[in-house]
């Protein structure tokens, strides 16, 4: 079993922290943020972990050090701790957009980076909607992928709202790396209703005319059960829908519809854009353990 | 406050963008050189060019440009003399990167629109269109669905983080008279000498007009107009109308009554599919409160899944749709086959 600190005691942090303690593989000792009042080191001392305020620095001045470390600050804070985790030897499970590492979105690329010392998790749009792009990426070439994430309002920190052009940036170049579409777009729309919607998310995919569509929603639906393994929240909401080709250029097109609902560990079930986020993470941090121990026992 | 010593209030012609929806974003180069050409002769200020959902917005969700829009921007401030060349942007669509490519082709007003409740999203972009010298100008969306206080407190966000005028938006032609008005007061009052205020209207109600002139009287000192009511839903007020309007108001414009109606029946109207009308689905869109641009979506999927378009626009109404949605209306045409069948 391999151990692990969370960095970022805030409400991705914390709803990581549920998530893993649950876990088989990973043993989570450590809880780390800035603020003394904060409500994540309370509960994380209520369950039993070392927790401090006193941030990184605390952390990498233990005598034992975790083997994995899962950053929930923010991109600035990480890019300044990446490389003294790399230094101290730890791994680290990056949920911020900080890009340090490369991309890993579970079904698509779970096992390509199981060695790197640091992994992104792309963005909560990435995670909820790259695993479809896959699904049909996988049957036929994809020249575009274009996705649409809705989220509610209240599930959009002050973080994600001061840096909507990352989330954009991110998300495409991920849609095309991970996804394996030629060209990738995103889109992410706040909308402020309430009750809070839950998260939506659209995927449409250009496909050859002659596309396999059965094959396709074979797929689709394959994958969207081998996310439901770590979210069981991520439902279809329609059955994917196939347009004919039109215009001039001779591609056809599936959309996807979406839902994602939150196993509300801390957060809120409608802020399943989080909570993917966060089982995403502890699904990789999972598999960090197993392949560490395999190291281990060779 | 007049919006200038010349001019009480200051007129941007958006047929070039709102325009772009009902157009299905299929404007070509001869089309936007043509409109420019005209509106510049008959005094229009500013003129935006955009695709309808801002830049970037040439997409599957929200319809694919026909010619890039960076190359009707191009044409649009290679043509115009006087007139100055607006681009709308979106967060969360478009980036910093469009905005910075959109000021070295020449536009100079960027206008940054966000859902009325979700202002922060636009700071990072009003910093940099401001730090590049590009006039500014903020976009509160589906501003009927909350309070002149809300707007109000919306507003300042914007103005702190740089926009030089906060329009109310009336995305769904909604307001009704006072409504538009109140919002205008209330903008006013919060962002006194910081900002100017300005009003966008939509005619799914048959107010967009006189909607616009009760912001003028609450102080409103930019409005948007589309000629011909060019424009998503059943179009925006009627340039022409609101040169007639104004001048027998005594409001200064600039604009000459007669070329605008020249240039709206002989230039504009023939570039239009079809007239803007008030017909079944876009009255629905000003009774349920929808986003004009769902329009042509509606549409589309009705026939495509042999549903009331009716029926789909009243369900975007109760699930409380932002703009940007459109996506949704695939889902929900396809959700009401499956009740049919089923």
């Amino acid at each position: 079993m391999s151990t692990a600190a969370i960095v970022g005691s805030g409400n991705i942090g914390t709803d990581l922290m549920y998530k893993l303690l649950r876990s088989d593989h990973v043993e989570l000792g450590w809880m780390v943020g800035v603020d003394p009042d904060s409500e994540g080191l309370a509960r994380a001392r209520a369950e039993g972990l070392e927790a401090s305020a006193e941030g990184v620095d605390w952390l990498l001045a233990r005598d034992e050090l975790p083997d994995i470390v899962f950053e929930a600050t923010s991109a600035s804070v990480h890019v300044r701790n990446a490389p003294r985790y790399r230094e101290a030897g730890i791994r680290a499970v990056d949920l911020t957009p900080a890009a340090r590492g490369p991309f890993v979105v579970p079904p698509a690329n779970l096992t390509e980076h199981v060695s790197a010392m640091n992994i992104n998790m792309v963005t909560c749009g990435g995670q909820a909607t790259i695993p479809m792009v896959h699904a049909v990426s996988s049957v036929v070439d994809v020249d575009y992928a274009e996705i649409v994430a809705t989220v509610a309002s209240k599930s959009a920190g002050p973080g994600t709202r001061q840096n909507i052009d990352e989330f954009t940036r991110t998300t495409a170049s991920a849609v095309e790396q991970i996804g394996e579409a030629a060209t990738g777009k995103a889109i992410i729309i706040l909308n402020p209703a309430e009750p809070p919607l839950i998260m939506r998310d659209t995927i449409y995919c250009s496909i050859p005319a002659d596309a396999d569509t059965d094959k396709i929603s074979e797929s689709i639906h394959a994958v969207v059960s081998e996310v439901q393994g770590y979210v069981p929240g991520y439902r279809l909401l329609a059955d994917p829908q196939f347009d004919e080709p039109t215009g001039n250029d001779d591609r056809g097109r599936v959309a996807i519809f979406l839902e994602v609902e939150g196993a509300g560990d801390f957060l809120p079930p409608y802020s399943g854009n989080l909570d993917i986020m966060t089982a995403a993470a502890t699904r990789v941090g999972e598999e960090i353990a197993r392949h560490l121990a395999e190291g281990a026992a060779n | 406050m007049p919006f200038s010593p010349e001019l009480d209030v200051r007129v941007t012609d958006t047929s070039l963008r709102d325009g772009s929806h009902a157009k299905r974003h299929q404007f070509t180069e001869a089309h936007v050189r043509a409109i420019v050409r005209a509106l510049d002769d008959a005094g229009m200020p500013v003129i935006e060019v955009t695709h309808g959902d801002g830049l970037g917005g040439s997409s599957y969700n929200y319809g694919h440009s026909l010619v890039d829009e960076r190359v009707l921007m191009r044409a649009a401030v290679d043509e115009a003399h006087d007139a100055r060349i607006a681009a709308l942007m979106l967060p969360g669509l478009g980036t910093k990167d469009d905005i910075t490519a959109v000021r070295d082709l020449g536009v100079s007003i960027v206008r940054v629109a966000t859902h009325c409740t979700e202002a922060d999203i636009s700071e990072q972009h009003f910093a940099l269109a401001r730090d590049i010298g590009l006039e500014t100008v903020g976009f509160l969306m589906m501003a009927h669905t909350v309070s002149p206080e809300v707007l109000a407190g919306q507003a300042r966000i914007m103005a702190d983080a740089g926009c030089q005028c906060v329009y109310v938006v009336d995305s769904a032609g909604a307001l009704i008279l006072e409504d538009a008005a109140d919002r205008v007061a209330a903008l006013v009052a919060e962002l006194g000498d910081d900002a100017q205020v300005g009003f966008h209207g939509h005619e799914n109600l048959s107010l967009s007009l006189a909607n616009t002139i009760h912001a003028v009287r609450a102080g409103a000192v930019q409005v948007d107009g589309s000629t011909r009511r060019f424009g998503a839903g059943s179009g925006n007020t009627s340039c022409e109308a609101l040169a007639a309007v104004t001048e027998r108001l005594g409001i200064r414009t600039g604009l000459d009554v007669l070329k605008m109606i020249d240039a709206a029946e002989d230039v504009v109207r023939p570039i239009m599919d079809d007239e803007c009308v008030l017909d079944r689905l876009s009255l629905v869109m000003g009774y349920a409160g929808v986003y004009s641009s769902f329009l042509k979506h509606a549409y589309r999927a009705a026939e495509r899944y042999r549903v009331s378009g009716a029926d789909i626009l009243m369900e975007c109404g109760n699930r409380k749709l932002v703009g940007g949605q459109e996506d949704q209306i695939i889902q929900i045409a396809a959700d009401l086959a499956q009740r049919r069948e089923s």
